[in-house]
C-alpha cells in the first residue's frame, strides 16, 4: 500500500492530536478521582471523637502572667510557630504569626465593654484564638478549600495547597489567621520534628490540635493550662463537662452576632463548676 | 496585523523602550519578593491587602468601562462612537492584563496559582472573580480583533462577531460586581459591609476608565494621523460627568449611613481615613487630596464652557482618575482593615519594592496597551475617510 505524503501527515497528525488528548483525559480521571475518594486510613482507635469539638474558657483561672504564658509557649512550640522579635524583644508585629494569645476585654469584646467597668475586668487576659465557627467565612472564601471543616467541628487547613491569597485573613472577623511573610524556618528555636513547618506564603492558625486528637491527647493548650482553665470537650455530648458549663452558666463568645457561630466560649466568674 | 507594533518611529521606539525598562525594574523587584516572600512589602497581619489589591480593585474598573461605547455604539446605534469603540476595547485588554498581573504578584504561592482551577470552589467569589476576568480579556481579545481586522480590509465585521459584543455588556458589569463581593460579602469589615459597594464599584468605573479613555484619544490625536473626532470626546466627558455625580452620591450615602445610625464601628474607618484616630493620620493628606480633586473635577465637569474645551476638559479627567485612584486603589482597601478587628490601629504604607513591583506592572500594561494602540492606529491611518458601518 503505498501512501502519499500529504496522507501520512493526516495520519500522523491525527493520531499525536488523539494520543495527547488520552494522555489529558487520562492525567484529569486521575486527578478526579483522587479528588472524590481520597485514600482511606483506619482510624486510631485511641483517638479522641466528638460530635462537635468547642473549648471554654475559664478566666477565673488564670492568675498571674506565667499562666497565660506557659499556654501560648506550649501550642506555639508544639506547632513550630516561628517567634519574631525585635532585638529589643518586643514583638516584630510585621512578620508575627501567632496562634493563640491574650488580648483585654475591650481588645476581644470590641463595643461591649463601658467606661465603669472594674479594673479587673478591663484587665483581665483574655486567651484569643481562631474559633472553629459553625459557618466559618475562611472557609466560604477559600478559592481552592485550602481551609474547610472537618465533621468534628474543626476548621482545619491544607498548607500544601494554600495559594497565599490572604481572602481568608480578610474574611475572618477575629484576626484569628497568620500569614508567612518570609521563610519562618530560621525562627523556630527548638523545632518540633513530629509536627510540620511552614513555607513563606501561606496562611495558618490554630487547627484545635487536630493531629494530638488523632493519637487520644488533648490539645496543647489545654494540657498547660492551670487545672480547669481550659476545658475542652464536645458540646454535642450532654454529659461533657463544656456542655454542663454553657448549659448552667453565663457564657459569652466573641462577635456572635456576625452569625459564625464561634465555639470558644468565655465563662467570667466561675470558679465552683468542677 | 502584529506587524504594525514592530514599526514606528524613533519616538514610539523611545517609548516602548522608557516602559520595557520600568518593567525590568518591576520584575527584579518581583525576583526579590519571589524568593523572600510578601514579606518585603509593607503588609502585616493586620492589614493583609495593599497597594497590589487596590490596584487590581481599580483596573478591573477602568476595564469595565468599556461598556461605556460598546453600549451607545451596538445598543443605541450612537455612529459616533465608531471610531474609538476600539481604543475602548483594547483599553480594557490593558486593563485585564494588568488586573491579572497584580493578583498574580499579590499571591503567597504564586507557583500553586492552577489551584484555582484544579479545585474549583463555586462557593468562594475569589473563584467566580478569576472566571469573569478571564472571560473578559477572551471576548475582547476576540470582539477587538476581528472588528480591527474587518476595518483593515474595509468591511463591516462579521455577523457572528455580534452575540460576542452583545455577551461584553453583561459581562462588563459582571466582573466589577463580583470584585464588588470579594468586599462586601465577608462580615467584621465595617467600612466593605455595604449592599452598594457594587453600585459604587460600577459608578467611579464609568466615570475613570472613560476619563482615562478621553486622555489617550486626545493623545492619540496629537500624536498621530487619527483623530478619534471632537464629538465622541465631548460624548465621553457627559457620561464621566454623571458617573461621577453618581459615585460621589453614593460615597456620600456612606458617610450618612456611618455616622446618622451613630454605630462606632461603621464610624471608626472613615474617621481614621478622613481625620485620623488614635493619634493615626497617615492616610488624612491622601484621602482628602482624594475629595477635593473629586469636588474639583466634578464641578468643572458640570461647567458646559470648561467641558467643551479639550485643554480644560482633559484637566478635568486628570484630576478625577487620580481622585478615583487614590479612593478605590488605595483608600477603599486600607479603609476595611484599619481599625482591625480588635479595634487596634496597625498603619500600612508600601515599601520601595512594593512600589516599584506596582509600577512594573503599570508598565507592562501600557506597553500591551501601546502595541495594541500602534496596531488600531496604523490600521485607521490607512483608512482615513472611509467609515465603515458595523
Amino acid at each position: 500500500m503505498s501512501m502519499d505524503r500529504r496522507k501520512f501527515l493526516k495520519i500522523a497528525g491525527i493520531s499525536s492530536i488523539l494520543g495527547f488528548g488520552a494522555s489529558v483525559a487520562s492525567a484529569t480521571h486521575t486527578i478526579w478521582q483522587k479528588g472524590l475518594y481520597p485514600p482511606q486510613v483506619d482510624k486510631n482507635k485511641e483517638a479522641l471523637t466528638a460530635k462537635r469539638w468547642a473549648m471554654v474558657v475559664d478566666m477565673s483561672k488564670f492568675k498571674t502572667e506565667e499562666d497565660v504564658k506557659k499556654v501560648v509557649s506550649a501550642c506555639h512550640q508544639t506547632h513550630n510557630v516561628p517567634d519574631f522579635r525585635n532585638p529589643d524583644d518586643s514583638v516584630n508585629r510585621k512578620d508575627e504569626i501567632k496562634w493563640i494569645w491574650q488580648a483585654s476585654y475591650e481588645r476581644a469584646f470590641p463595643g461591649q465593654d463601658n467606661k465603669y467597668m472594674s479594673e479587673h475586668m478591663k484587665e483581665m487576659p483574655f486567651f484569643v484564638l481562631c474559633n472553629h465557627c459553625d459557618n466559618p467565612p475562611c472557609v466560604r472564601v477559600c478559592p481552592t478549600k485550602a481551609t474547610f471543616k472537618l465533621a468534628d467541628g474543626i476548621t482545619m487547613q491544607d498548607m500544601h495547597r494554600c495559594i497565599g491569597c490572604r481572602f481568608c485573613m480578610a474574611a475572618c472577623p477575629y484576626g484569628a489567621r497568620s500569614f508567612n511573610w518570609r521563610d519562618p524556618l530560621p525562627f523556630i528555636k527548638n523545632v518540633n520534628k513530629t509536627y510540620p513547618a511552614r513555607t513563606k506564603g501561606v496562611v495558618e492558625k490554630c487547627t484545635f490540635c487536630s493531629e494530638r486528637l488523632s493519637e487520644g491527647k488533648i490539645p496543647a493548650c489545654v494540657e498547660a493550662a492551670p487545672q480547669g482553665g481550659l476545658l475542652f470537650g464536645d458540646m454535642e455530648d450532654p454529659n461533657s463537662e463544656v456542655r454542663a458549663i454553657v448549659s448552667n452558666k453565663y457564657t459569652i463568645r466573641r462577635k456572635p452576632d456576625l452569625g459564625t457561630g464561634p465555639a470558644i466560649y468565655y465563662l467570667i466568674g466561675g470558679g465552683d463548676h468542677a | 496585523m502584529l506587524e504594525k507594533a514592530l514599526e514606528g518611529s524613533k519616538k514610539y521606539w523611545a517609548w516602548v523602550f522608557f516602559l520595557s525598562a520600568l518593567s525590568a525594574i518591576g520584575v527584579y523587584y518581583y525576583l526579590q519578593q519571589f524568593f523572600y516572600g510578601l514579606g518585603i512589602t509593607g503588609l502585616h497581619r493586620d492589614v493583609s491587602w495593599g497597594l497590589y489589591i487596590g490596584q487590581f480593585t481599580f483596573l478591573v474598573g477602568v476595564a469595565a468601562s468599556a461598556v461605556m461605547l460598546v453600549i451607545p455604539y451596538y445598543l443605541h446605534d450612537f455612529k459616533k462612537f465608531g471610531k474609538i469603540v476600539i481604543l475602548g476595547e483594547f483599553l480594557a485588554i490593558s486593563a485585564v492584563t494588568m488586573c491579572i498581573l497584580f493578583i498574580f504578584v499579590d499571591m503567597g504561592q504564586p507557583m500553586r496559582i492552577t489551584n484555582v482551577l484544579l479545585h474549583p470552589t463555586p462557593g468562594s467569589v475569589m473563584f467566580w472573580d478569576s472566571v469573569v476576568l478571564m472571560g473578559y480579556l477572551v471576548i475582547n481579545a476576540l470582539v477587538g480583533w476581528v472588528t480591527l481586522g474587518a476595518d483593515r480590509k474595509g468591511m463591516p465585521p462579521p455577523q457572528w462577531i455580534k452575540p460576542f459584543i452583545y455577551l461584553s455588556i453583561p459581562w462588563a458589569i459582571s466582573i466589577h460586581t463580583v470584585t464588588a463581593f470579594l468586599y462586601s460579602g465577608v462580615p467584621g469589615r465595617h467600612f466593605w459591609l455595604t449592599a452598594v459597594m457594587a453600585a459604587r464599584f460600577l459608578a467611579s468605573a464609568f466615570a475613570g476608565g472613560p476619563a482615562l479613555l478621553i486622555i489617550l484619544a486626545l493623545i492619540v490625536r496629537k500624536l498621530t494621523k487619527f483623530d478619534p473626532g471632537k464629538e465622541p470626546i465631548q460624548a465621553l466627558g457627559r457620561i464621566v460627568s454623571y458617573a461621577m455625580f453618581a459615585n460621589v452620591f453614593l460615597l456620600g450615602l456612606e458617610f450618612f449611613t456611618a455616622f446618622y445610625s451613630g454605630i462606632p464601628g461603621h464610624q471608626h474607618p472613615f474617621v481614621y481615613l478622613y481625620a485620623g484616630l488614635d493619634g493615626h493620620a497617615e492616610l488624612v493628606p491622601l484621602m482628602w487630596t482624594s475629595s477635593i480633586f473629586a469636588v474639583i473635577s466634578l464641578t468643572m465637569l458640570w461647567v458646559p464652557a470648561v467641558r467643551r474645551n479639550e485643554g480644560t476638559l482633559a484637566l478635568a479627567c486628570s484630576m478625577l482618575f487620580i481622585s478615583l485612584w487614590i479612593d478605590k486603589g488605595f483608600g477603599l482597601v486600607i479603609g476595611g482593615f484599619v481599625p482591625n478587628p480588635f479595634e487596634e490601629i496597625h498603619p500600612y504604607w508600601p515599601t520601595m519594592p512594593e512600589a516599584f513591583i506596582t509600577l512594573g506592572v503599570w508598565a507592562i500594561g501600557f506597553l500591551v496597551l501601546t502595541f495594541l494602540y500602534k496596531i488600531a492606529v496604523s490600521v485607521r491611518e490607512r483608512n482615513i475617510g472611509i467609515e465603515i458601518d458595523h
